[in-house]
């Protein structure tokens, strides 16, 4: 278990070590040079002047090889260090930190809403496969996966809030804010689970412990409830940490539909503003976090499942 | 070479198999019409797409314009009808690429091994550790606005899922008795993956490829929809939609039909693709099927 461990972390690091490679490298795929861009972001574009911008290559080490750079940049980010807005100047990082919350909040209530959805749904079509609630729930699901978010979201607010005005059209605030964004983002999300509790059920009804428990007299109810269920939600864990990486796409254009201040409205707004070094941050920082959450996932899952334990061992 | 009159009537199974399968059929149908839309939208659009008519803005739908008029008066329809054009080329160009970069990364990972083997499975889990789309959203953002560049974007993103259970196939074709004697002959390393083993893992390439049309085009219509991709005035159903979002008291006809389009073709791809992943690979089937 230790080992497994281990070796899992070691693997993590290399990761990450190319997913900050690979960041840094997004920086320089921008045309243009970088220098001008920041002293133009600084400076303003009017009075910009060349020695200016060779005064920010200098101080910014552009002038240093790649190699350097890179190096540099990732002592920096090791130390928490992201750099700079290029539009306001405010530390990357701690204006990543004042938006994360807004996302975890959403990212939670969706992933509430979509195992609320998916769980029930996926055990009753697997105890009932092929039947018409099976088909159907099937259907959904389907259509749930072809569905694009944004305009699940559009017609949320179309229906409920200026058809009915029952919620806000978008901001940040109390519990009513909440509702029509985690509903798109949870459907979604809803679809893909129920997909896969269905196929994880089907997988544990056909266990050899389920066909014992039936043969000892066992209702029907207390065999899925007690037997399958429980064995049924292992891998359940592990969508649900997979799906942590869907809310984190998701949330990109959904917070930006719903005005929610949150790390994907950050993400899109800095992309329209040019800042460089916050899209840097940011997403360096969203797939830390995602490689991070898939190890406390993929632990977790060896964890509740005794036969991956043992292999991890061997 | 494990002789071509097996492989034909294997196609020939599937095919018929395929004629079967309710769900893949009906999105074999969609998508053919969409692509008899898209390639022959000059005739079929009753407007020109791009041409303004400021007197007709917001029009609900009508007669003359079945699916009402933009703000600036253009057929929203006929902007659908090349809009298919557009959402088409784009998903057929980036899974045409991802799937040359995933199948060959697949194949030279699973044939060669060793260390080759590992640093390209290591690239494909440094780009799986971004949220695919961020990192799509991160590249176009870099590069600019623009059709060609989230294309780029999306193709840099994709190639991973090819290129794993392109890997993962090798690995089990490779072991078979036509590999050994076809390198008993003297076959070339070459001659042995392109003729003998990419005929045999090509099931799954075919499945796969399908379900990520859904997903590019998807994709692409997200990033236009975020004002990254196609660029006014070109007819695309995510900018469309984008576009309509200022309108959606008013004329929510806007949001409403570029955003059906969008779910049609995604679905198109995702039923055809659910189907042939039924006929052409029983494992997965029972995985993910059932």
């Amino acid at each position: 278990m230790l080992t497994f461990i281990l070796k899992r972390m070691c693997l993590m690091f290399i990761v990450i070590l190319g997913v900050t490679m690979m960041t840094f490298l997004i920086m320089h795929f921008t045309p243009g040079d970088p220098a001008e861009m920041i002293a133009m972001a600084r400076y303003g574009v009017d009075d910009l002047t060349q020695e200016d911008i060779e005064w920010i290559r200098v101080q910014e080490g552009l002038d240093a090889p790649l190699h350097i750079q890179y190096i540099k940049w990732l002592n920096h980010a090791i130390h928490g260090d992201l750099g700079c807005s290029l539009i306001n100047g405010q530390p990357v990082l701690s204006e990543i930190l004042v938006r994360f919350p807004a996302t975890i909040k959403l990212a939670a209530v969706s992933m509430l809403v979509a195992l609320i959805i998916a769980i029930p749904v996926g055990i009753i079509s697997a105890t009932r496969q092929y039947s018409l609630t099976d088909n159907v729930s099937m259907m959904g699901a389907m259509l749930g996966v072809s569905m694009p978010n944004f305009w699940l979201g559009l017609l949320l607010i179309l229906l409920f809030s200026v058809h009915l005005g029952w919620f806000p059209v978008c901001g940040y605030g109390g519990f009513e804010y909440i509702i029509l964004p985690a509903l798109t983002l949870g459907t979604g999300m809803a679809a893909i689970t129920t997909r896969l509790t269905r196929s994880s059920m089907l997988e544990v009804l056909r266990q050899d412990y389920i066909r014992t428990a039936r043969a000892k007299g066992l209702s029907e109810k207390v065999v899925i409830s007690k037997h399958a269920l429980k064995n049924a939600l292992i891998p359940i864990v592990t969508v649900i940490g997979m799906q942590f990486g869907r809310v984190l796409e998701g949330a990109v254009i959904i917070e930006t539909i719903f005005a929610w201040p949150g790390i994907g409205k950050l993400l899109v707004d800095s992309i329209y503003a040019r800042d460089f070094a916050m899209i840097q941050g940011g997403v360096l920082f969203v797939a830390v976090i995602f490689v991070i959450v898939n190890l406390v996932v993929d632990i977790s899952y060896t964890y509740l499942d005794p036969r991956i334990r043992y292999e991890g061992v061997k | 070479m494990s002789g071509t009159g097996t492989m034909k009537s294997r196609k020939k199974l599937a095919f018929q198999q395929l004629k079967k399968n309710k769900i893949a059929i009906i999105g074999l149908i969609i998508i053919i019409s969409l692509a008899f839309i898209a390639l022959f939208a000059p005739f079929i659009a009753p407007h020109d797409p791009i041409e303004q008519n400021l007197d007709k803005r917001l029009l609900s739908p009508s007669g003359e314009y079945p699916m009402g008029t933009d703000d600036l008066g253009r057929c929203l329809l006929s902007r659908i009808i090349y809009g298919a054009r557009v959402s088409l080329k784009l998903g057929v160009i980036v899974v045409g690429i991802i799937t040359v970069i995933g199948v060959t990364l697949g194949l030279i990972s699973g044939y060669y091994g060793g260390i080759v083997d590992e640093i390209i499975m290591r690239l494909v889990d440094v780009v799986l550790a971004f949220p695919g789309i961020i990192l799509a959203l991160a590249i176009a953002g870099a590069l600019g606005p623009g059709l060609f560049n989230v294309m780029l974007a999306l193709a840099m993103v994709g190639w991973t899922g090819l290129a794993r259970v392109v890997r993962g196939s090798v690995l089990s074709v490779k072991q078979k008795e036509f590999v050994e004697s076809a390198r008993a002959l003297g076959c070339s390393d070459l001659h042995i993956m392109t003729r003998h083993i990419l005929p045999n893992v090509m099931a799954p390439v075919i499945v796969l490829a399908t379900l990520d049309m859904a997903f590019i085009i998807l994709a692409a219509a997200g990033l236009s929809f975020l004002g990254l991709g196609a660029q006014p005035p070109t007819p695309e159903w995510g900018s469309m939609l984008n576009n309509g979002r200022a309108f959606i008291q008013t004329a929510p006809h806007l949001t409403t039909f570029p955003g059906l389009a969008i779910m049609v073709a995604v679905l198109a791809f995702n039923f055809l693709g659910d189907g042939l992943r039924d006929i052409l690979d029983p494992r997965q089937q029972r995985e993910l099927k059932e």
